[in-house]
């Protein structure tokens, strides 16, 4: 399934990891947990190396390894699940996180426009009819109110 | 009043073409249930017993006599001829279709109007002092900052999806007409040590089903403060909120559960990260300060000598002067509260041709502009001394006079089982019951400060918690019961009110009210309110009457 990164089609090189599984090849993310608890393995890994986030992973527990982590997937839930739109924020604004912050899961094409304000720049997408659909969401506003956020 | 400029006109636009999207897909089958219900209730719509119910925007209850026109016309066009008021000076529409939606907030937009985070787990509006700019006990001007924090909110990307709905509200004067500290987050002018004026900030209050009070987090803040401290409560609520049970969501149950002395270090912490890189400018205040002046008061106003001499002559003239306005800050002016009351009218509801009427009025009387009260009335707020007469009488004829403000018959509603999907109980009809019992005018003004606040559900959208009488209608089995608390307030000296006993029966609640006001007659000593009676007394009175024989 392509992704959608800086407002462009592309094709996805990540694979995410469960826990118990096994490291593949190529471009991997784990969860924060196994991040932690695998540091030494993972940084045998050929290939680049990211973290999944749940919404209630801390932001600061991972510190000094953003530098090595080259992208963050915030993890939806549900779509009303919130708290990556402040991860999001938090990674970008306070912790100076230059990475791919990519939304997956269960979030709606509606939110695009407020996740890619708060600094998500690439997306999952669940579904090829949704591609048009979270691509246009980019220019559902022209305009906004809050000078602190893109 | 603010007027929009190009950025906030386009802003209002491309949300009614990205609603109407939304709509769209919904109806062709492309958007599920439960994701379009969250974008629709960001858009004020609900679902309803009947048919949709829309929540339109009235920022801190400002209205210009062309937007009440075009609430007019909305009334008629898209609805039955009338709307309703809300506790959070609001304006509700009970019959719209849903495929006519995006139509009507495309006529609304061309009026600078909007239903954007009327409902739905987001920023809602800001609520403020109705008699905001005119009252005599104000340190400052509310509404500039109000629209300061209309605009941080509206459309905020990162507050979209909050654990619950919340609510801020600001007031600028020493009397609390805004239910301040029953805000997610409550503002209040203040001056300090120093003689500089700035905000203190509480967090945490809240009705519903728990109801609780707000506390002070901050005791004073620098006015360049304001948005980054409202973000950073804002954030620790968006990440800490709980969001496992959305009876427990709202942010006075963090606050309670965190403990307030880690709540507010929580807060200082967010905040001293982000409180320099988002600064409000003393010009930005200024600019939006200038769009509130105060409009060309006639200096010779004050010179009128006619009122008295009217208020002597004319009882029910001079009985409406004293319910129904209040004291101006600027001499021969009052502010005039136009009742939505009426006993035989659901509180809150006002026609299509009322509101046609009074935006007349507004223009001719009182710079054509209205504001709506969070007790669910509307208050023409710059009205000539020598006016008053002649606006008494347009307004009787319009039945939108019943001199009854802050009495017992002033009582907040929700529309309750009539048109609610959630209410357990009716509460419009039983409205219509207690104005029945108590339709001796002499004795409602004889008993004065009373407010009943009646709620259909324990959402407590009445906010029947602070009623001074509240009633909260409960379903047992299939039968509509209602729970009686007493002593609430929502003012200065908040309080949430006690519970007087067991629910009683709906043939029963409007005896019941009679017996509570008889009790206060009997028991209240010279020139106490009933509030104060019952503090003195206690519950037991009352308890004793109103389940005598029952």
């Amino acid at each position: 399934m392509p992704i959608i990164k800086d407002q462009r089609i592309l094709e996805n090189t990540w694979t995410f990891v469960a826990d118990d599984a096994p490291l593949p090849g190529g471009d991997i993310t784990v969860s924060a947990q196994r991040w932690t608890e695998d540091k030494a393995a993972l940084s045998q890994h050929a290939g680049k190396l990211g973290v999944r986030l749940a919404p209630t992973d801390n932001i600061a527990a991972l510190g000094e390894d953003l530098s090595l982590i080259k992208l963050i997937e915030l993890n939806f839930p549900a779509f009303n699940d919130g708290r990556a739109f402040s991860q999001a924020r938090l990674l970008r604004s306070r912790y100076g996180y230059q990475g791919e912050i990519r939304a997956v899961g269960n979030y709606m094409a509606d939110q695009v426009f407020y996740l890619h304000r708060v600094g998500v720049d690439a997306f999952e997408v669940n579904h090829p009819k949704e591609l048009e659909l979270a691509l246009s969401a980019f220019k559902d506003f022209t305009v906004r109110y809050q000078a602190s956020t893109l | 009043m603010y007027q929009y400029n190009e950025q906030d006109q386009t802003l209002i636009e491309e949300r009614v073409t990205q609603f109407r999207g939304q709509t769209q897909r919904f109806l062709n089958g492309d958007l599920g249930p439960d994701e379009f219900r969250a974008l629709r209730l960001m858009n004020g719509l609900y679902v309803q017993t009947h048919a949709p119910m829309l929540r339109v925007a009235v920022p801190y209850g400002l209205l210009a006599s062309r937007q009440l026109r075009m609430l007019a016309k909305v009334a008629r066009d898209y609805d039955k001829g009338y709307c309703h008021f809300t506790t959070r000076q609001n304006v509700q529409y009970n019959w719209p279709a849903l495929e006519r939606v995006p139509d009507l907030l495309a006529e609304l937009a061309t009026v600078q109007m909007h239903a954007i985070q009327t409902s739905g787990n987001c920023l809602r509006n800001t609520t403020s002092d109705h008699l905001a700019g005119v009252c005599v006990d104000e340190l400052e001007d509310p509404r500039p900052y109000c629209e300061i924090i209309r605009q941080w909110t509206t459309l905020h990307p990162e507050f979209a999806y909050l654990p619950r709905k919340f609510k801020i509200a600001v007031s600028g004067s020493e009397h609390d007409r805004a239910a301040v500290q029953l805000h997610d987050i409550g503002v209040y002018l203040v001056r300090n040590d120093q003689g500089e004026i700035g905000f203190r900030v509480l967090a945490g209050g809240g009705l519903g089903r728990t109801p609780i009070i707000g506390q002070t987090v901050k005791p004073f803040l620098e006015k360049k403060y304001l948005l980054s401290y409202l973000e950073a409560i804002l954030r620790v609520y968006n990440l800490l909120g709980r969001r496992d049970n959305k009876y427990k969501a709202r942010i006075k149950i963090l606050v309670k559960e965190t403990g307030l002395e880690k709540f507010i270090a929580l807060v200082e912490a967010e905040w001293l990260q982000i409180r320099d890189s988002m600064l409000l400018e003393d010009e930005r205040i200024a600019a939006m300060r200038a769009h509130f002046a105060p409009p060309a008061y006639e200096s010779a106003a004050g010179s009128d000598t006619e009122l008295a001499q009217r208020l002597a002559d004319d009882a029910g003239f001079a009985k409406w002067v004293k319910y129904n306005s209040a004291d101006h800050r600027v001499p021969g002016y009052r502010a005039v509260f136009v009742s939505l009351k009426e006993p035989d009218s659901p509180p809150g509801d006002i026609t299509a041709e009322q509101l046609d009427a009074l935006a007349n009025l507004a223009d001719e009387y009182s710079f054509g502009e209205v504001r709506s009260t969070h007790r669910q009335n509307l208050v023409l707020a710059d009205v000539k001394q020598t006016d008053l007469y002649t606006l008494w009488q347009k307004l009787d004829a319009l039945k939108l006079a019943t001199p009854n403000i802050g009495t017992v018959t002033d009582m907040i509603c929700c529309p309750g089982l009539d048109f609610c999907s959630l209410a357990n109980a009716g509460s419009i009809g039983i409205a219509r019951e207690i104005n029945e019992a108590l339709d001796d005018m002499d004795y409602i003004h004889d008993i004065g400060d009373i407010k009943i606040n009646m709620s259909g559900c324990m959402n407590g959208c009445a906010h029947q918690s602070v009623g001074h009488i509240g009633i909260l209608g409960v379903d047992k089995k299939g039968e509509e019961w209602y729970q009686i608390t007493l002593g609430g307030s929502s003012e200065n000296e908040a309080a949430i009110g006690e519970r007087l006993g067991p629910a009683v029966a709906k043939q029963q609640i409007t005896e019941s009210i009679t017996r509570i006001l008889d009790v206060y007659v009997q028991q209240r000593l010279e020139d106490e309110t009933f509030l104060q009676t019952v503090k003195r007394v206690g519950l037991e009175p009352f308890r004793e009457k109103v389940y005598a024989n029952h």
